[in-house]
C-alpha cells in the first residue's frame, strides 16, 4: 500500500470468536489469536495488542499504521444491539422495509420467518413531498411536517435518523433540507440520508442500507473513539485506518459518516491476502479459498484484482438462503459465502441423499469429536475418522480429539440409515461438502464468464488446507497455495490492503441520448469525493482511478460492469462505450441483441494507492524425501481400506523440500491434506504449493 | 473408478446435486439477460432438465410454481411433434400453446436438444412470461384465446444454429413491444445454451455417456421419499369447496382428495363450468398449482422431478374451469389456479391438522394497465405494463402469516421507482393496509394499499384481474377472514374486481390488496402481541378492543383487569 517499507505495521481484525492482532516489521511477523470480548471489543484489542508487542519486543510508539478491521456492525445488526434508529420517509410510503420484495425467499416452505426491519413501524414516520423520476418536484417537502416530528422522535428517545425519500438519487433535495432542520433540532442525533449513502434506484434496497448505516452509526463512532484513545494512551501515535468491505483501506474519521461499509471486513482481508500471494508467487488467475467453522467463502481474483460487487446481504437466516437476509448496497468484494464449515453438520434427507450444513455446531458444543457433549456428525468428525486430522495434534497438541466419538455420530446419523461403513459414511460427507464448496465456486464463475480450471486456489481458514486437494479436483485444478499464517489471514491481508474508496451514484441516460457534458461533471464530483477520503489517509502517495459505468440493453432489468476511459469523456465515447458493452456482454451470455440501445444506470469510480511491489520468492535448495514425523492411518474409498500416510510437522520442513502424496503436513492451526494425485512443494517464502502430478492422474469423478 | 456399491451410490448423489446445480445456473442466465419486467424484476420463470422420454429431472426453484407442471408436461408435446430422432444439435423448438405449454399465450416455452459428444442426451427447457404480445392485453376480457395475442404452434426457432428470422418477424410484429420481446426470446434460448454447456461439461467429468442411470436413480428415490411421506397420512377422502369472485359470477371450485397406498388424488368433479372470459385454466395449470400445494406440504424438501411429482395426480371435468379446452380465453388463468392451493389446504387440513395454513389472499394482485404519453403522436408513444402487488398470507399454525407477500406464487413485487420508470404514472401510496389481518391466536398478515395516478394527466387503462373481493380468505379453527380486497377511485367510484376500465384523467386509483385469514380464536392471542400491534400501527385500538377483546389504556398499556373481563365474558 502507500505505506512505506520500513513502517511497523500492525493489523486488528475482529471476528465473531477470534480476535487476530498480527504486526510485521522487519520482515518478521508476529501474530496472537485472543478470545473476542463481546461487549467491549477493545478489550480484547488491547489484549491482542500488548500480547504481540511484548513478543516482538516493541513499543506502542514504534508503530507506523494500525489497520482494523471487525464484525461489530454486522454483529449490532444480527444481534439487533445498534441505535435506537427511526426513519423518515415520503408520506404514504413507511412500509417499504417491511414489504421488502414481496416474496419468499423459500418457495417450499410455508413455515418460513422474514427477518424484522431495523427499524419497527412505529419508529418509521412520513412527511409530505414527493419527487418523480427524473427529479422534477411533484410535491414541495412540507417543512413544518418535519418539524412537527421532532417531539416524537425526542420522546422516543431516538439516538439516530434515516431519511429515504422516493428518487432521491435524482433530486437530493428534499432530504438534504429535511437532515438540515432535524440537525438543527436534534444536536447529537446522528442523520444518515439515502442520497448520500446509497444514491442509486430501487427504494427498498436504498432504505435498507441507508437504515443500517444510521443503525450501526453510533455504536460505531462510540466504539472507534474508545479504541483510538485506549491505544493513545498505550502510546499509540500512529495513524489508524479501517479496512473496508470493498477491500481498501480509509482513515478512521472518513468512515464515520459511512460505517455500512465496515461490515464483511474481514473476508475482505481474506481476499486481500489471496491477492498478495497470487502477486507474489505471479499467478494471475487465482480462487481463494477460505473455509472456517461455519462457512466457506469463495472470490475471484484476476490480475491480482479481486472481484468486485455493489450487493451484499447481511444476517440471512439459518440456511443462508438468498433473498432472507437484509440487503445492502454498498461497494464489496464480490464472494460467494455457503454453509459449509469444520462445523458443519451432515444429516440423512428423505431422498436418503447425505446433507451437510448449513447448519453449524459451532465452537459450543462443536463437532462430536470435540467431546464437549456435540451429538451430531460434523465435517471436522469425517476429516478425523478419515485420518486427515491427527486427534492427538490438533490445535498444536493442546487438544485431543476422540475418534470413537466422531465414528458414534456418523454411524447413527449417515452410516446406518445409508448401510454405509463409518469411514465409508465420513467420505460420504466429505464429498458432499466438497461438492457443494465445488458447485458454489464453479457456478459463481460461470456467472462471470470465467474458466475455473485455469485457476491457482489459494487455501486459508482453519478447514481450507484438509479439502483443497479435493475441491482442486472437482474444480479441475492443478495448483493450490497454502500460505503461511493461515490461521489469521484476514489480518495478515489487511497489512496489504490499499487505501482506496468507491463512489456510486445513479445517473440514467442511453447511448443514444449521451450526455457528455452531464457525465463529466458527475464524474468529477464523484472523483473529488473519493480523493478527499484517500488523501486523508495517503497525503502523498500516487494514485490510481477507475472509473466504470453500469450498463445493460433498454428494457433489461440487470446491469453489468463496463470500464470507461480514464480521460474526461467526449461525445464519440458512446460508440467506444457500446463496443465495450457488447464484449462484456458476450463475454457472459454468448450473445448480444441485434439492434438494441443500451442504457447506462449507474457510475462508480474507485480511487487508490498502488499496491507495494511484493518480496519476490526466495529460491530454494531442493530437498528430497525428508523424514516423516509419524503417521496417520488414511482411508482410501477406491479399495476401502486404511492405509499408513506419513505425516509431517510443517514447521520442520525447509524450503525446497517436496513431499509426494498422500502426506499430512500439520500445524498448530490447520492440518494440508496432500491427497495422492498431488505433491507439496515449500516455497522459499515457505508457502506450500501442492501440484498434481498428472492432470489425468485426478481422480475426478471419484 | 469403482465399482463398489457404496462409492457409486455416494456418487450417484454428487451427479444429482451437480444435475440440481445446473438447472440453477439456467434459471440465472435467464434471469440476469431478461427485458420482462415480469421475469428482471419478478422473477416469473422457470427452468429445467429432462430425460429422452420427457421426464423431468430437476428443475430451478423460482418463483413460479404454476411452471412446475405444465412445463414437465410441455416436453412431453414437444418430444410428440419433434420426435427424438429428428433433432439436431442448435435445434431450438418454441410454442406458446396454452394447453401444451404453460397455460397462456404470454409464456414462450423454449426447448432444446442437448448433445454430447455428438449423442443427444437430454432437453433443457424454460419459460417466462413476456409482457406484451398483441391481442387485448394481459387481462381477462377476451372471449377466446385468439383475441389474447399471438398463438405459436410447435415451432423450430432455430434449425441446426440459424435462426428462424421469418418467425422472429412474426413475432416482432405481433406484439406492441418488438424489441423487448425479441430480447427476451434471445434470453431463452441462451438460458438453455447455458445447460447445455454444462451438462456436456459434467458428463466429461463424471464420463458419463448417457443419463439413464442417474434419471432412474433420481426419479426412484424421489418418488420413494414422496411415498413415505403420504403413507404416514391418514388414507381416506377428504372433501372442500372455495368460492371464487369470478369474471361476472361466482366461481365454486370444488374438491375431492383421496389419500391412499397408491398415493393423493384430486378431483375437481362438481367445479363451476367454464368462463365466457379469460379466467379459465387449462388442465396443465390446474395440475401444476395442485401439485405445488400438495408439494409444500407433504413432500416439502424434497426435489421437485418426475418422480417426485409422480404419487400426485389430478382431474377435472373437461369443460369446467379447471379443465377449460380450446378455444376458451385462459390469460388470466393465475386467478383461480392461485386459489387452488388453499382449495386443497382445506381438505390436507383434515388430515394434518396441525400443519396447515389458513386461507391466504392467493391470487397475485398484478397491476397492468396501458395508456399513451400525453401530447405524443408518434405511433410508439403507447406504453403497456404490469406491476406485480401481493396480499397477506393466512396464519400458520404455530405463527402469524406475512404480510405483502406472495403465496402461493412467490415472485417478487415491483419496486416503485422501476414502476414508475417503465410508464408515466406516479403511485402515492403503497403501505400496509391496518386492521387487514384476520384476527385470530394467531393473525393472518397485512394487505396493502395503494394509490396510483397518470404522471401527466391522461388517462390510463386498467386490466383488472383480481380475486377475493367478494370472497375474503378465511380463518381457520375459530380464526377470523382476511379483509377483502378492494378497487375504486379516490372520488368515490367503486371499479369491477375484473375486466378492463378507465380511469379518467386526474384521478386516483385506490387498491386494497386482500388480508390473510386468522388461525385460532382471536380472544386466544397473546395480549402482548395485539399491545405490540397496537403500537405499530397494524391493528387499532378499536378493533384491539372490539376483536381481539384486549383494553387498552391511553398511554398503549393494556389495561389488565378490563381485557381480563372483555375476555371472559365474551
Amino acid at each position: 500500500m502507500a505505506i512505506e517499507n520500513g513502517i511497523k505495521r500492525l493489523a486488528v481484525d475482529i471476528g465473531g470468536t477470534f480476535t487476530d492482532v498480527v504486526v510485521e516489521f522487519d520482515g518478521r511477523r508476529v501474530t496472537s489469536k485472543v478470545l473476542t470480548t463481546r461487549e467491549a471489543p477493545e478489550e480484547g484489542v488491547l489484549t491482542g495488542f500488548r500480547e504481540v508487542l511484548g513478543e516482538a519486543g516493541l513499543s506502542a510508539g514504534d508503530i507506523g499504521i494500525l489497520i482494523h478491521g471487525t464484525t461489530l456492525a454486522t454483529n449490532a445488526m444480527i444481534e439487533r444491539k445498534g441505535a435506537l434508529t427511526a426513519l423518515i420517509t415520503t408520506e404514504g410510503f413507511r412500509d417499504i422495509l417491511e414489504i421488502g420484495q414481496e416474496d419468499r425467499y423459500d418457495q417450499y416452505d410455508i413455515f418460513l420467518e422474514k427477518k424484522l426491519p431495523l427499524v419497527p413501524r412505529h419508529l418509521r414516520l412520513c412527511v409530505p413531498e414527493r419527487v418523480d423520476i427524473e427529479g422534477a418536484v411533484l410535491l414541495p417537502l412540507d417543512e413544518d411536517a418535519v418539524r412537527a416530528l421532532v417531539p416524537e422522535l425526542q420522546r422516543r428517545g431516538v439516538e439516530s435518523i434515516a431519511i429515504g425519500f422516493l428518487h432521491s438519487y435524482a433530486n437530493a433535495a428534499h432530504e438534504e433540507r429535511t437532515r438540515d432542520i432535524l440537525a438543527e433540532a436534534l444536536p447529537g442525533v446522528s442523520i444518515s440520508i439515502s442520497s448520500e449513502v446509497c444514491p442509486e434506484v430501487r427504494e427498498y434496497e436504498r432504505l435498507s442500507t441507508t437504515t443500517a448505516n444510521a443503525y450501526v452509526q453510533p455504536l460505531m463512532a462510540r466504539y472507534l473513539t474508545r479504541l483510538a484513545k485506549e491505544l493513545a494512551a498505550l502510546g499509540l501515535d500512529a495513524p489508524i485506518f479501517l479496512m473496508t468491505s470493498g477491500g481498501g483501506l480509509a482513515a478512521l474519521d472518513a468512515t464515520v459518516r459511512f460505517p455500512i461499509r465496515l461490515v464483511e471486513s474481514g473476508p475482505a482481508g481474506g481476499a486481500i491476502l489471496a491477492s498478495r500471494v497470487a502477486r507474489e508467487c505471479g499467478f494471475e488467475r487465482v480462487l481463494s479459498f477460505d473455509m472456517g467453522g461455519t462457512t466457506a467463502k469463495i472470490c475471484l481474483i484476476d490480475d491480482y484484482e479481486p472481484q468486485a460487487s455493489r450487493t451484499f446481504e447481511v444476517d440471512r437466516a439459518a440456511r443462508f438462503l438468498k433473498g432472507s437476509g437484509l440487503p445492502l448496497r454498498i461497494p464489496v468484494i464480490e464472494m460467494v459465502e455457503i454453509g459449509a464449515g469444520g462445523g458443519s453438520i451432515a444429516s440423512v434427507d428423505s431422498t436418503k441423499r447425505i446433507a451437510v450444513g448449513p447448519e453449524s455446531a459451532g465452537a459450543e458444543p462443536g463437532p462430536a469429536c470435540y467431546a464437549r457433549g456435540g451429538g451430531a456428525p460434523t465435517v471436522t468428525d469425517a476429516d478425523v475418522t478419515l485420518g486427515r486430522i491427527d486427534p492427538e495434534r490438533f490445535a498444536g497438541g493442546t487438544m485431543h480429539l476422540d475418534t470413537g466419538l466422531a465414528g458414534t455420530a456418523i454411524k447413527e446419523a449417515v452410516g446406518t440409515p445409508l448401510e454405509l461403513s463409518e469411514p465409508m459414511a465420513a467420505f460420504g460427507i466429505t464429498e458432499i461438502v466438497d461438492e457443494n464448496m465445488a458447485n458454489a465456486a464453479r457456478v459463481h464463475a460461470i456467472e462471470r464468464g470465467k474458466q475455473i480450471g485455469e485457476y491457482t486456489l489459494i487455501a486459508f481458514g482453519g478447514a481450507a488446507p484438509l479439502h483443497a486437494c479435493r475441491l482442486a479436483d472437482k474444480l479441475g485444478i492443478g495448483r493450490v497455495v497454502v500460505p503461511t499464517d493461515a490461521g489469521v489471514g484476514s489480518a495478515v491481508g489487511f497489512l496489504c490492503a490499499p487505501v482506496a474508496y468507491d463512489v456510486v451514484r445513479s445517473r440514467y441516460m442511453t447511448l443514444l441520448g449521451f450526455e457528455v457534458e452531464t457525465a463529466n461533471t458527475m464524474l468529477d464530483a464523484m472523483r473529488d469525493e473519493a480523493l478527499s477520503v484517500v488523501r486523508a489517509g495517503a497525503p502523498e502517495a500516487p494514485l490510481a482511478e477507475e472509473r466504470t459505468a453500469f450498463m445493460r440493453y433498454v428494457g433489461q432489468g440487470h446491469e453489468i460492469e463496463v470500464e470507461l476511459p480514464e480521460r474526461p469523456l467526449v461525445a464519440d465515447d458512446s460508440a467506444l462505450l457500446k463496443e465495450r458493452f457488447d464484449r462484456a456482454y458476450e463475454s457472459l451470455y454468448a450473445r448480444t441483441i441485434p439492434d438494441a440501445d443500451v442504457e447506462i444506470l449507474s457510475w462508480a469510480i474507485r480511487v487508490s494507492t498502488g499496491v507495494a511491489t511484493p518480496n519476490p520468492v526466495p529460491g530454494v535448495t531442493e530437498v528430497e524425501d525428508p523424514a516423516a514425523d509419524g503417521h496417520n492411518t488414511v482411508f482410501d474409498p477406491e479399495d476401502e481400506s486404511f492405509d499408513d500416510v506419513p505425516t509431517y510437522g510443517r514447521a520442520h520442513l525447509a524450503p525446497g523440500t517436496r513431499v509426494r502424496g498422500p502426506a499430512v503436513i500439520t500445524e498448530d492451526e490447520t492440518s494440508t491434506f496432500v491427497s495422492a494425485g498431488f505433491d507439496a512443494h515449500v516455497l522459499g517464502n515457505g508457502y506450500i504449493e501442492l501440484e498434481r502430478r498428472d492432470a489425468s492422474a485426478g481422480e475426478k469423478s471419484q | 473408478m469403482s465399482t463398489s456399491g457404496a462409492l457409486s451410490r455416494i456418487r450417484m448423489q454428487i451427479m444429482w446435486n451437480r444435475l440440481i446445480s445446473v438447472v440453477e445456473e439456467q434459471a440465472q442466465a435467464l434471469l440476469r439477460t431478461a427485458f420482462s419486467s415480469m421475469v428482471r424484476e419478478c422473477g416469473d420463470l422457470s427452468a429445467g432438465v429432462f430425460d429422452l422420454e420427457g421426464r423431468m429431472l430437476a428443475q430451478a426453484v423460482t418463483g413460479t410454481p404454476g411452471h412446475v407442471n405444465s412445463m414437465a408436461e410441455s416436453v412431453v408435446h414437444f418430444i410428440t411433434h419433434f420426435p427424438i430422432e429428428t433433432m439436431r444439435e442448435g435445434d431450438i423448438y418454441i410454442t406458446n400453446d396454452p394447453w401444451q405449454g404453460t397455460g397462456h399465450l404470454n409464456d414462450f416455452v423454449l426447448t432444446t436438444p442437448a448433445f454430447h459428444k455428438g449423442r443427444l442426451v437430454g432437453l433443457f427447457s424454460c419459460t417466462s412470461h413476456l409482457i406484451d404480445i398483441g391481442g387485448i392485453g394481459f387481462g381477462p376480457d377476451a372471449t377466446d384465446v385468439h383475441m389474447e395475442g399471438i398463438y405459436i404452434p410447435f415451432l423450430k426457432l432455430a434449425e441446426e444454429g440459424k435462426m428462424n428470422q421469418s418467425l422472429m418477424a412474426m413475432i416482432k410484429a405481433n406484439t406492441r413491444q418488438p424489441v423487448e420481446t425479441e430480447g427476451d426470446v434471445y434470453s431463452l434460448a441462451a438460458c438453455n445454451d447455458v445447460g447445455c454447456l454444462r451438462l456436456s461439461e459434467m458428463m466429461d467429468e463424471f464420463a458419463l455417456d448417457d443419463l439413464d442411470e442417474l434419471s432412474a436413480h433420481i426419479i426412484d428415490s424421489s418418488r420413494d421419499a414422496v411415498m413415505a411421506r403420504i403413507a404416514e397420512l391418514p388414507e381416506g377422502t377428504y372433501h372442500n369447496s372455495v368460492r371464487a369472485d369470478g369474471y361476472d359470477h361466482e366461481v365454486d371450485v370444488i374438491a375431492a382428495m383421496t389419500i391412499s397406498a397408491e398415493g393423493i388424488h384430486v378431483d375437481y368433479e362438481g367445479t363451476a363450468p367454464i368462463s365466457k372470459y379469460g379466467i379459465n385454466v387449462p388442465l396443465s395449470y390446474t395440475k401444476a398449482y395442485t401439485c405445488y400445494g400438495l408439494a409444500c406440504t407433504v413432500a416439502a424438501g424434497i426435489p421437485n422431478n418426475a418422480g417426485s411429482l409422480a404419487p400426485f395426480t389430478i382431474s377435472a371435468p373437461v369443460g369446467s374451469i379447471l379443465n377449460a379446452v380450446y378455444p376458451a380465453p385462459v390469460s388470466s388463468r393465475h386467478i383461480v389456479g392461485h386459489m387452488l392451493p388453499d382449495t386443497i389446504f382445506g381438505c390436507l387440513k383434515q388430515a394434518i391438522p396441525d400443519g396447515i395454513p389458513a386461507e391466504g389472499s392467493a391470487t397475485l394482485w398484478i397491476l397492468s394497465y396501458r395508456g399513451r404519453h400525453q401530447g405524443a403522436n408518434e405511433p410508439d408513444a403507447g406504453y403497456t405494463t404490469s406491476a406485480v402487488t401481493a396480499g397477506g398470507t393466512g396464519a400458520r399454525p404455530n405463527k402469524d402469516g406475512l404480510s405483502a407477500t406472495g403465496f402461493p406464487s412467490g415472485v417478487k413485487g415491483t419496486p416503485v421507482e422501476i414502476i414508475e420508470s417503465t410508464a408515466p404514472v406516479v403511485v402515492w401510496r403503497k403501505e400496509l393496509h391496518t386492521d387487514s389481518a384476520g384476527a385470530g391466536r394467531y393473525r393472518g398478515g397485512l394487505g396493502q394499499i395503494i394509490e396510483v395516478e397518470s404522471r401527466d394527466g391522461s388517462t390510463f387503462e386498467l386490466l383488472a384481474a383480481f380475486e377475493r373481493i367478494k370472497n375474503p380468505a378465511c380463518g381457520r379453527d375459530g380464526g377470523l377472514h382476511g379483509a377483502a380486497g378492494y378497487l375504486g377511485l379516490a372520488s368515490g367510484p367503486t371499479l369491477r374486481g375484473k375486466g378492463f376500465q378507465e380511469i379518467p384523467e386526474g384521478e386516483r386509483l385506490i387498491v386494497r390488496t386482500p388480508g390473510g385469514g386468522g388461525m385460532g380464536a382471536p380472544a386466544e392471542r397473546d395480549p402482548g402481541a395485539v399491545q405490540a400491534d397496537v403500537l405499530d400501527g397494524l391493528v387499532s385500538t378499536e378493533a384491539a378492543d372490539g376483536v381481539y377483546g384486549v383494553v387498552m389504556t391511553a398511554d398503549g398499556a393494556i389495561d389488565a383487569a378490563a381485557t381480563e373481563a372483555r375476555r371472559g365474558g365474551g
